[in-house]
């Protein structure tokens, strides 16, 4: 049963209504309990693809912590990234010496983004900013496609040692079955969240880093470098870049058409609120999550494909309710 | 030298308020009104119309479209192409349904529906701002295009899930379909973009325009002297969703005469209408026309501007070449000129007016 | 919104009863009463913080107070939307700024008379017949004020690129587009030099005379304070701690302490 029949029936949809309320509020929590496994194995699923989001949104908080950049292009940033890396290794390059090859490539482009596009735009309205990272999103879409072709490329996960093959767990009456990389994934993610969090609390830079994003002009009065410390944002977004570009790639393949998933990193970061990172995380777990048990629950009823927007509709909902985000404080606005 | 306005005084708050106050620029619009109305019909080859003045066109309606809401009401939307794509359907279905009434009207008409549309994900406008809004936006676009595929009544069941345009007549002459010339498809759509443009100065000019303007610059304030915002926003949702509406049905019914919508009205079609808008100029009715050409322009060099020279580009690197270009450009003009090739010419213009004198 | 009665000169006009304005567990305003008066130009002092510009927000419906009663013209309300506010006669300028930065001093101004504006959206699509007559019917009204604020010469010039001066004539001109009966000037001297300032008190004492224009105002400068105003109140911290003329003001061993700190 479509959306369109029931558009184009209203007799029936009037006569089924309780069958339809039924197969909405109902059915799809009686199949989860009859199921427990199939729930945990989609959670699963819906909680790997959240640590993604998380990943690619936690590039986009740390630049707008430290420059308050809506960086546009963080999604294409992950593409970039792994094309790099998978195209250095393609040149015959080994793969650890890739892996540093493309560190200083995005390092370059820190600098390159900091001296073209941020410098003369400081003082510019916030949107002005936001626009220009749509602008660099196609630079580097451009960038990339002409270097590396359009096609898309397969990552050296064997020679980056990430695992790979599933486990199977007997569980719950069944079998749940975990991709080593999935898990591999989760670690790595859950590590390098904890390293940034101690990095921003304990060290000379990070403590910098928060006084940038409180205020531009105080941090410069009392002499840190704006341009030292975008660099600093830029390169270290272009690191979880890289690593999310990885874990990524080794999912699926490497190729610009992942642009429209990084898109979904969006939702994610109204869910958590722009600045910050636990934010990131949860956002980005409650997103993947949600979309995964309605695309396999509720999906169905309409004919299935729902994930291209649910995210968007969750976020939107929540939005109507908290303006200010999860972990936003309460805006009070001042004229 | 022959832009001066010495001479010409205005009399009345009429003439004062006037579009073109100046008289050059009224005889300007009118030769090129005529340019693009005889000269070109006349004289243009078809792959001239068709390939570059008819996409050029249906850009910059739908820049229109988007300049409405982003330029002067400084809501940010990325749902462009959804809201054309809604246009495209509306129409598709009104003729299909009732095709014996003259399509130009259906394609006005289908308008309303993406407005209606446009309002309802305007809503969340009220309570959310700037960066969240944009992603509010995106709600709908990947709904409604999700829509486009998954509601085979919407492409009348057909088997590919594309349009079909059928032959439609104004005056027994065909104007749309596989048997309408590319001159009178060109007429028509000039003629309806024309008529809008005409429609929008007035909007922009007036009252509505002032509230859209005062709500983009200060929102807080406009509330403080009576405007209520959320019948504002919602009104500049309506708007420019129905000049986009209008764009994407002249885009399906007079220019690609058919195809699958889920493709032309994707989420890089919204970007594309974006980056004209930017690049013409936020807040501009003739930015749009100077994006759209600009941005329309810049493929077809690549495409066929080379070759023709002698340098042989693949189409595949020809795209890749366009969107490192269009992404500098847009760069570019953020740093040098944010209010985009708009505010060039009106630089231009004040320096010819004033030459050879700098003030 | 329509009863209209009109209010004699010296009867009141706006009467503030114990309003308290809490933001968490900060308190902004607490128990505060006074009352506007018809025709005068009533002061609100106090130091930095005392919350004089959250007492105008309140006035004009922007922020909502957890308790006390407004009333305005005789009705009184609880919750009310700003463009109510504006609705029913109170316009203000605001401390910082707050023009239309893209848009000229002339439609800038126009936006205050979009209220007055009613012809439907049918005719504004033409811009001809009765939306032009409109049109030019409101021009003539923002002319004769940017006439009276001496600013002919800027008429077309965005407002953001306008210096300081002249941008607080401007919105003091967009509220006055309004034809506001009770006007709330947010520290309209902040920030200007002595001429400057004695513009501006020229065409406050003159809006009074003119238009018949009821003023709250707030300000830091006291000799512009005690030379304009017909009533002056205190407050410090939320709390309101004088009501009088300016010279019972200036008398009160509060406001002394308040200003110049209590020797402990």
């Amino acid at each position: 049963m479509d959306l369109a029949s029931l558009l184009l029936a209203p007799a029936f949809f009037a006569f089924d209504l309780l069958g339809l309320l039924k197969s909405i509020f109902v059915t799809p929590f009686a199949d989860m309990a009859a199921m427990p496994d199939l729930l945990v194995q989609t959670i699963w699923e819906g909680l790997v693809s959240g640590v993604l989001y998380a990943l690619i949104a936690l590039g986009f908080v740390l630049i707008f912590k430290a420059s308050g950049v809506f960086n546009f292009a963080q999604g294409i940033m992950v593409v970039f990234a792994a094309l790099t890396l998978v195209g250095f290794h393609e040149k015959g390059v080994p793969a650890w010496l890739a892996v540093f090859l493309t560190l200083g490539v995005m390092l370059v482009l820190a600098i390159a983004v900091e001296r073209v596009v941020l410098r003369p735009l400081v003082n510019q309205p916030d949107i002005i900013l936001f626009m220009a990272t749509f602008g660099l999103t196609y630079v580097l879409i451009g960038l990339g496609e002409f270097i590396f072709g359009g096609e898309p490329k397969q990552m050296i996960a064997e020679q980056l040692y990430i695992p790979r093959g599933p486990i199977d767990v007997a569980m719950l009456g069944g079998r749940v079955t975990f991709q080593k990389i999935d898990i591999a994934a989760a670690v790595i993610a859950s590590v390098m969240i904890i390293a940034l969090a101690l990095f921003f609390q304990y060290t000379r830079i990070g403590r910098a880093l928060r006084a940038v994003a409180d205020s531009h002009k105080a941090a410069l009065s009392v002499g840190i470098s704006l341009n030292q410390i975008w660099v600093i944002v830029w390169f270290a977004a272009g690191i979880v870049a890289l690593i999310t570009g990885i874990m990524w790639g080794a999912r699926s393949e490497v190729s610009f058409g992942l642009d429209i998933i990084a898109l979904k990193a969006l939702p994610v970061l109204i869910l958590g609120g722009f600045t910050s990172i636990p934010g990131a995380i949860v956002g980005g777990l409650i997103i993947g999550i949600g979309e995964k048990l309605a695309e396999f629950y509720w999906g169905p009823l309409v004919g299935g494909g729902i994930e291209s927007w649910i995210a968007y509709v969750i976020a939107l909902g929540f939005l109507m309710v908290r303006p200010q985000g999860l972990f936003g404080d309460k805006i009070i606005e001042r004229i | 030298m022959f832009y001066r306005e010495s001479g010409q005084f205005k009399k009345t708050y009429a003439a004062d308020m006037a579009v073109f106050p100046i008289l050059q620029d009224r005889i300007g619009i009118a030769i090129i009104l005529f340019v693009a109305a005889v000269i070109i019909p006349l004289f243009g080859s078809t792959f001239f119309i068709s390939s570059v003045m008819i996409p050029f066109l249906v850009f910059s309606l739908a820049a229109m479209g988007l300049n409405i809401v982003t330029g002067y009401t400084g809501l940010i939307s990325l749902g462009t192409g959804a809201f054309m794509g809604v246009g495209a359907f509306a129409c598709y279905k009104l003729t299909t349904i009732f095709p014996n009434v003259n399509i130009i009207i259906w394609i006005l008409a289908s308008g309303f529906f993406s407005a209606a549309i446009g309002a309802l994900f305007g809503l969340p406008s009220l309570r959310i701002k700037g960066f969240y809004l944009a992603v509010a936006t995106l709600a709908a676009q990947f709904f409604l295009e999700w829509c486009f595929v998954r509601i085979p009544w919407l492409y009348n069941y057909s088997a590919s899930g594309a349009i079909q345009v059928p032959q439609r007549t104004l005056f027994d002459l065909p104007i749309t379909g596989a048997n309408a010339t590319p001159v009178t498809r060109y007429l028509v759509l000039l003629g309806i973009v024309v008529f809008l443009t005409w429609i929008a100065s007035n909007i922009l000019h007036g009252r509505i325009g002032r509230t859209f303007m005062a709500v983009r610059d200060m929102d807080i304030a406009a509330e403080l002297m009576g405007i209520r915002l959320l019948p504002a926003k919602l009104m500049a949702f309506a708007l420019s969703s129905f000049y986009c509406g209008v764009a994407g049905a002249v885009m399906m019914f007079l220019w690609y005469g058919g195809g699958e919508a889920a493709d032309a009205f994707n989420i890089r079609q919204s970007f594309n209408i974006l980056f004209m808008v930017i690049i013409g100029g936020l807040g501009s009715l003739i930015g749009c026309y100077f994006g759209a050409a600009l941005l329309s322009a810049v493929p077809l060099i690549l495409k066929f501007g080379f070759p023709a020279m002698g340098i042989a580009i693949g189409s595949q690197t020809a795209e890749h070449i366009n969107h490192l270009f269009v992404g500098s450009l847009i760069i570019f003009f953020l740093i040098v000129e944010p209010h985009g090739l708009a505010r060039l010419w009106q630089i231009m213009k004040q320096k010819l007016r004033t030459w050879p004198f700098p003030y | 919104m329509k009863p209209q009665q009109q209010i004699e000169t010296g009867a009141t006009l706006l009467n503030v009863e114990n309003v308290s304005l809490r933001f968490g567990g900060v308190k902004a305003i607490t128990d505060v009463s006074f009352d506007i008066r018809k025709g005068e130009v009533r002061a609100i002092i106090g130091p930095n913080g005392a919350g004089k510009t959250s007492m105008l927000n309140v006035i004009n419906g922007f922020y909502h107070p957890q308790d006390g009663r407004i009333t305005y013209r005789g009705a009184t309300r609880s919750k009310m939307r700003p463009h109510v506010a504006a609705s029913q006669g109170i316009a203000r300028t605001f401390q910082n700024v707050a023009l239309f930065k893209g848009m000229t001093t002339l439609d800038n101004i126009m936006v205050g008379r979009t209220l007055k504006m009613r012809k439907s959206f049918f005719w504004q699509l033409f811009r001809h017949g009765p939306a032009m007559a409109e049109e030019i019917e409101h021009r003539k009204f923002v002319e004769e004020i940017i006439d009276f604020l001496e600013i002919e010469h800027i008429r077309k010039v965005p407002v953001g690129k306008l210096p300081y001066g002249l941008q607080k004539r401007v919105e003091l001109g967009r509220a006055l587009a309004m034809e506001p009966e009770l006007l709330l000037l947010d520290e309209p001297m902040a920030g200007m030099n002595l001429e400057e300032k004695e513009d501006m008190c020229r065409f406050i004492l003159d809006t009074k005379e003119q238009y018949g224009t009821t003023i709250a105002l707030i300000e830091h400068d006291m000799g512009v304070v005690m030379d304009l105003s017909d009533r002056v109140v205190v407050l410090e911290y939320g709390i309101k701690i004088a009501d009088g003329t300016p010279d019972e003001v200036k008398a009160n061993q509060k406001v002394i302490d308040a200003y110049l700190g209590v020797a402990h």
